[in-house]
């Protein structure tokens, strides 16, 4: 399918958050390998960094079909300024319930955005959406599992849990950011909008935290960590790409 | 002057049996169910379809690799392996043979599915090592991506399954 400039420009920047947004969670996954609180999870961890790593490839590598550059380029040696990921995927992981939490919040996001699009007719994207839910599927699953069973465990355990909700849902609500772009790619049926993914994920997520005896902070304190999808980030994102993308660049010709 | 003999997608399918998924070393390629297409032109050049079993499979290159040099060592003019997602892979399309494959590594194999993966699938899974469906997930992440760990109640072994994926 041919599109116009402006379609094309709408649609590369809707991949390049995607994929950012599962390449920075990725990485800080992997940040978990020979750290987890027990073998297990550190297999989890590092388990679910290589899914999402690997799926942000193959959707820099739909954006190297449109004419940027090659994946490991687009990966390793740009800046945070470039980067379209959400806030919520850069802070550092933090302790275990951090990162527990926030990886709960984002993967059913993720999920359910992968449902949405395996009906988009940017067919190369459906394809991998199609791939891509069966296996968040898993990530959503580990994710629920501890949720209920620290929510239930003991106060500490429970308290720790809230506590990471209260500090993650905020950043979460910023994985919805709207892009200006969001008009063209609803009239091209590429993607419904974050509107509608923000309603679905509310839905779903709702009944699990309440399984856990948890509670999602009241709607009169919602302020949503706007800004990423836009090339504003924390502080926390240039050192974590510094420190991704150096081996990378002492060599960038080198053949792997 | 050499006669072409005309390959055939038999042949090649044959050839593969013999490539083995280097994670699982007693299931091939074919038996996986990741060889998705093959055409073999009039003048005998191949084209293959390979469909990743999870999107960040490390052995995905490795794998291709292998595919084009057992290919190669039969009477082609030439051998071209894309990896392609066209026909997204799930665990129904591995074969009756490559089901025994996976026992025969010591893996429960994953349960006919049809489109639909529920957690229990993964709670009761049969023993490989004594045929009990007494046994508990310990994790739906193992050693490689395609692995789940499990316990089992009755012979006290942990064991791996390769898990279910639509």
């Amino acid at each position: 399918m041919e599109y116009k400039v402006n379609e094309l420009k709408a649609i590369k920047e809707f991949l390049y958050k995607i994929a950012d947004d599962q390449l920075i969670i990725g990485h800080r996954n992997s940040e978990w390998t020979g750290l987890g609180p027990m073998v297990e999870e550190d297999i989890a961890f590092s388990s679910i960094a290589q899914d999402k790593i690997g799926q942000s490839q193959h959707i820099y590598e739909i954006l190297h079909s449109m004419g940027e550059a090659e994946p490991d380029t687009i990966a390793f040696t740009r800046n945070a300024s470039d980067f379209k990921s959400s806030h919520i995927t850069e802070y550092p992981i933090g302790e275990y319930d951090f990162s527990l939490m926030r990886n709960f919040l984002f993967n059913h996001a993720e999920r359910i955005r992968f449902d949405m699009l395996a009906g988009s007719t940017l067919e190369p994207l459906a394809q991998l959406a199609k791939k891509y839910r069966g296996e968040v599927k898993y990530h959503v699953m580990h994710a629920g599992t501890w949720i209920k069973q620290l929510g239930l465990a003991n106060e500490e355990s429970h308290a720790r849990m809230q506590t990471a909700l209260n500090e993650t849902f905020n950043l979460a609500l910023g994985i919805f950011e709207e892009s200006e772009f969001a008009e063209t790619l609803i009239e091209l049926g590429i993607f419904e909008g974050e509107k509608v993914l923000q309603d679905k994920w509310i839905e779903e997520i709702s009944p699990v935290i309440k399984s856990a005896t948890l509670v999602i902070p009241d709607k009169s304190t919602w302020q949503p960590a706007y800004g990423g999808r836009k090339g504003y980030h924390t502080e926390y994102l240039q050192p974590m790409l510094d420190e991704m993308g150096e081996v990378f660049r002492l060599d960038p010709e080198a053949e792997w | 002057m050499s006669i072409l003999v005309k390959i055939t997608k038999e042949d090649i399918l044959r050839a593969l049996e013999e490539v083995k998924d280097p994670e699982i070393p007693t299931i091939s390629v074919v038996d996986l169910g990741i060889v998705t297409d093959v055409m073999v032109s009039d003048d005998n050049f191949v084209s293959v379809k390979l469909t990743p079993t999870f999107s960040g499979c490390p052995a995905l290159k490795y794998m291709e690799t292998l595919v084009k040099e057992q290919i190669e060592k039969l009477d082609v003019t030439g051998v071209e392996v894309t990896t392609t997602f066209e026909v997204p892979w799930n665990t129904d399309m591995i074969t009756p043979k490559g089901i025994e494959a996976l026992k025969k590594h010591g893996l429960a194999p994953p349960e006919k599915h049809s489109g639909l993966v529920q957690i229990d699938f993964l709670e009761k899974v049969k023993c490989p090592h004594c045929g009990s469906r007494n046994t508990t997930l310990k994790s739906p992440f193992g050693p490689t991506l395609c692995r789940s760990l499990h316990y089992c109640n009755e012979c006290l072994n942990a064991f791996e399954q390769f898990k279910p994926v639509t």
